[in-house]
């Protein structure tokens, strides 16, 4: 959890967030089970990240706290008070989509002002209080401008603003990154992140991407067919996933057949801890995370279950992916550039795999899994 | 949405759907009910009219000029826009501008007017050198321009002409192969269309020829109107139905592959104004 | 490299400029389109221009002369009054029409059948549509025989189908659907997440329709509208078809000073008219223009 910070100078007022609780929520769409039971609290102030594969019920999960769907079943709980049965415009969440969502035929700061204007406060209120939006957004010089006329980058900054600008009790941001590209949507996830620490709003931030979830969240929920999987810090889901779906779904996993016994799986000749250590004996697939996997030190390439052919290096930046062929399957190890370069393509190398406790899944077909 | 507000909506969509498709189908209907009555009131339904449509000397000329018309300014408009809008799209960008202007000026000069224009052009026509009433194909050809204009265009549009002729010329094509072998084909529901509509544009029109006194179709029937009004609604009812047939083949089966916005060509809608159908 | 590189340009243009291009120009190849045009429709223009300053002396303004007169003005008030009023009836119903059909599924049946028949209800015109409602609402017309054995009498005061009031009616026939057709685009060019946008914002219906929807589609609307005008102000057939004598409006003014049987042809004035008629259509259609490249920049 995050505590409120202020932001000096800044019209914004600074609030505590409130606290927000999704009970169970149920929706249908004709056959299809958007929602089964969702349910999620998050603490005041808090950002989580909902992520999950296209069409796990993420946007749905968003709109019902939002008001803009109907739920079948459930509550919603926005600072203490139910508002299951109020419209969108009597909840007052702050919304940003995923993309072409100002209102083109106003400037910037007719946007930023427009919830402002619905809440009846006087005109030079309402521009003043929407250029200082705009400010906090790092727009205030854009104040004038069309959507037409802006950046996509820059049109997700002033519905940012125009957010945030009715005070909210929640911020609601469904993708708003995805129709940018790469470079501009780190940067804009990063200022999205300082802005809501700033004003200390509970945020909900829906995503496919899992990098932006783990980047930018206090916590991130996975979701898959209308249910959460998994609620936790980045680093835990990344780390201890609690089920195989998030453990492949979160970076990529090798999934390595093995063998468990008494409390360890027993993987190409290696002891690996285990997550669950009361799973059943008998064989299993382990999900073991290419960072995971590195170069034995000895350089013993004669044999051993280890023993392969490196087949393709990926550089990455500062580390590199590299896919080592041990003749019946293949694995990932994803290691530092410099080690990785020592080892092209080609060349005979022994592989180690590194005791941090792993999941497992029973299935036994497949060898591995990006 | 709401569930209230979705159902809401529906209602007013059934509810104005209802209302407007009586107000469109009830005249088309009192067509063909007008079209079986009997001589008195009490005399019951009788197909005569239809069938003495075949029977009526000038009415039957009258049907034919309009048919020959309607072919003779289908094919004069695909010789005069195909080629020139190909050959302006691969080696005369500058002028695509002008010839938009030209093809939907039509458009904004009513037909009436372009009939005091073009009076004595005709009359001279008919001293020097040919009074038929196929002549009319001339002008009818301009009044088809802005409909077979944005029908060819958008087939132009989803095909990359250039390539094509590029490739075709680099193969050893000669320019009339290039058109012929390489681009019509592939734009062949565009030429489609820009033929049916023409069709039924010359096949409604009433202005210029009334005006400049020749009788197609449409002046047949109005002339017959006075004389015998339920054999002239008959003919009305079965131009009306050939037209429909032509239209919605035209707007089920010819829909072009790539859809063009007409704002993205910057046409205006050429259902309006100017053209001699109404 | 550049002391090699010149000739060899040199060398493959050459022939190409004092060759092929300066032999057969290439623009010949669309001369015909344009000399076609210029015969059959500047000219044509061009003559009722010219001829609108012309009486039998020569050059003059005599001919505008007649725009003073009674009937004259009449019949273009009547014109205008005509247009108005169906434009503004086919543009309200036409845009409800657009908005049931917007608002379906984009890809059903519904939409596909209005659109079609839009496409070519929006082309229906002249004698046929004229007859279609004399068998209507004509003296022997279905629903008035119908109302009539209902005991009501719907032309007490006579028979106002041929008059300006029937013309209003069967001009919303085809005003109607042009109206869908032109307006549908702007329609679906309005994203579903600026009504959300509205609500989470704290904004109901009112103030969706009022702040956001209504000023974006303001100018579509008004664009459709004069192009709805610019039609009806133009059409002859129908009226014509409908109304045997008399030149209750502009366009049948004009067809009978061009072609009076009674020997009152007179081709200046008629073309002094036409001007006249030309100038008000194009007017209206560059203001069309213009709305419509508004609506283009926002709702694309
Ligand atoms: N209005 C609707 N009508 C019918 N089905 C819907 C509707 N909205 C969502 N669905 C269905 O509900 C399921 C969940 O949709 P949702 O939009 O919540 O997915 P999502 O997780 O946001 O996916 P994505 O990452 O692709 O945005 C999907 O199967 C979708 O097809
Ligand atoms: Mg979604």
């Amino acid at each position: 959890m995050t505590t409120a910070v202020a932001a000096a100078g800044v019209g914004t007022a600074t609030r505590a967030g409130v606290e927000i609780r999704l009970e169970n929520l149920r929706r249908r769409y004709g056959a299809v089970t958007a929602l089964d039971g969702l349910t999620l609290t998050l603490a005041p102030g808090e950002l989580v990240a909902l992520l999950g594969p296209s069409g796990c019920g993420k946007t749905t999960a968003l709109r019902l706290l939002a008001g803009l769907e109907e739920a079948d079943g459930g509550r919603v709980v926005i600072g203490g008070h139910d508002v299951t049965g109020l419209p969108a415009n009597k909840r007052d969440t702050g919304m940003v989509f995923q993309a072409y969502s100002l209102f083109p035929h106003m400037t910037a700061w007719e946007n930023v002002a427009f919830g402002l204007q619905m809440r009846k406060i006087g005109a030079a209120d309402r521009r003043r209080r929407a250029i200082e939006t705009l400010e906090l957004v790092g727009l205030g010089g854009f104040a004038n401008r069309y959507a037409h006329q802006m950046s996509g980058g820059q049109q997700q900054r002033v519905a940012l603003a125009r957010a945030l600008a009715i005070r909210p009790k929640v911020l609601l941001l469904d993708e708003p990154l995805s129709a940018l590209d790469a470079k501009v949507r780190v940067r804009l996830r990063d200022e999205i992140r300082r802005v809501q620490l700033d004003v200390g709003i509970t945020t909900l931030f829906v995503t496919h991407d899992q990098e932006e979830a783990l980047a930018i969240a206090d916590r991130v929920g996975v979701m898959q067919s209308g249910r959460l999987e998994q609620v936790g810090p980045p680093t835990t889901i990344y780390s201890r996933p609690a089920t195989p779906f998030v453990a492949e779904f979160v970076g990529l996993t090798n999934r390595l057949p093995g063998i468990v016994r008494g409390g360890q799986v027993e993987v190409r000749g290696t002891s690996l801890p285990l997550v669950q250590p009361d799973a059943a004996d008998g064989a299993a697939v382990a999900l073991v995370r290419p960072e995971a996997v590195t170069f034995a030190s000895d350089n013993e390439t004669a044999a051993g279950p280890l023993v392969g052919t490196v087949i393709a290096v990926a550089f990455l930046g500062a580390t590199s992916r590299v896919t080592v062929d041990l003749g019946d399957i293949t694995v990932l190890a994803q290691l530092a550039t410099s080690e990785a370069a020592a080892h092209p393509a080609g060349t005979r190398v022994r592989l180690a795999l590194r005791p941090d406790a792993v999941l497992i899944a029973r299935e036994t077909t497949g060898a591995t899994s990006a | 949405m709401s569930r209230n507000r979705r159902l809401k909506l529906q209602i007013f969509r059934v509810a104005v759907f209802l209302v407007l498709g009586a107000f469109f189908l009830l005249p088309i209907g009192a067509m063909f009910e007008f079209s079986t009555r009997g001589v008195t009131d009490t005399a019951p339904r009788t197909l005569n009219a239809w069938l003495t449509i075949g029977q009526t000397p000038d009415l039957v000329a009258a049907i034919l000029a309009s048919l020959g018309l309607a072919v003779l300014t289908s094919l004069g408009m695909l010789l005069l826009l195909v080629p020139t809008m190909i050959w302006i799209r691969l080696r005369l960008p500058y002028l695509t501008r002008a010839m938009e202007f030209l093809c939907l000026l039509p458009l904004t000069i009513p037909a009436i007017v372009l009939v005091a224009g073009l009076a004595p052009i005709y009359l001279w026509m008919n001293l020097n050198i040919n009074d038929s009433i196929l002549t009319l194909a001339f002008v009818y050809l301009i009044l088809v321009l802005p409909f077979a204009y944005r029908a060819l265009f958008t087939g132009l549009a989803a095909i990359d002409v250039k390539t094509l002729a590029e490739a075709a010329r680099s193969l050893g094509a000669n320019w009339g192969t290039v058109m012929l072998r390489v681009i019509v084909p592939n734009m062949s529901v565009a030429i489609l269309n820009a033929c049916l509509l023409s069709v039924a544009v010359v096949l409604g029109e009433f202005t210029i020829a009334n005006l400049l006194n020749y009788v197609n179709l449409q002046v047949a029937i109005a002339l017959l109107g006075r004389a015998n009004a339920t054999v002239s609604i008959a003919v009305a009812v079965a131009s009306l139905l050939f037209a429909f047939i032509l239209l919605v083949i035209l707007s089920f089966a010819g829909r072009p592959r790539a859809r063009v916005h007409l704002e993205d060509t910057g046409l205006p809608y050429p259902g309006a104004a100017g053209g001699g159908l109404r | 490299m550049t002391v090699i590189e010149r000739p060899l340009v040199e060398t493959v243009r050459r022939p190409l400029r004092g060759g092929t291009r300066l032999a057969t120009p290439q623009w010949i190849a669309a001369a015909p389109f344009f000399l076609y045009v210029g015969i059959f429709l500047l000219l044509p223009t061009a003559i009722v221009a010219g001829g609108a300053f012309i009486d039998g002396k020569g050059l003059s303004l005599s001919n505008f002369a007649t725009m003073n007169q009674r009937f004259v003005i009449n019949a273009f008030i009547n014109s205008v009054v005509l247009s108005a009023i169906s434009a503004i009836i086919g543009a309200v119903f036409g845009a409800l029409l657009a908005y049931a059909v917007a608002t379906g599924n984009p890809n059903g049946v519904f939409r596909r059948l209005v659109s079609s028949a839009c496409g070519v209800l929006a082309q229906f015109g002249g004698v046929t549509l004229a007859f279609a409602f004399i068998a209507t609402l004509g003296s022997a017309g279905l629903i008035t025989l119908w109302l009539q054995q209902h005991g009501m009498r719907i032309y007490a005061n006579g028979v106002w189908l041929y008059q300006l009031r029937g013309l209003v009616l069967v001009y919303t026939y085809f005003q109607i659907p042009l109206m869908v057709l032109v307006f549908l685009p702007a329609l679906d060019g309005i994203r579903p997440q600026w009504r959300e946008a509205t609500e989470s914002l704290g904004g109901g219906t009112w103030h969706y329709w009022r702040y956001v929807a209504g000023p974006l589609l303001a100018p579509a609307f008004l664009g459709s509208t004069l192009l709805l005008f610019a039609n009806a102000f133009s059409a002859y057939a129908t009226a014509a078809a409908l109304i045997n004598q008399g030149s209750i409006v502009a366009s049948l003014l004009i067809a009978n000073t061009l072609t009076s049987e009674v020997g009152l042809a007179n081709p200046g004035i008629a073309s002094a008219l036409a001007l006249v008629m030309v100038v008000i259509v194009a007017i209206v259609m560059v203001l069309y223009t213009v709305l419509q490249r508004r609506t283009a920049r926002w709702l694309q």
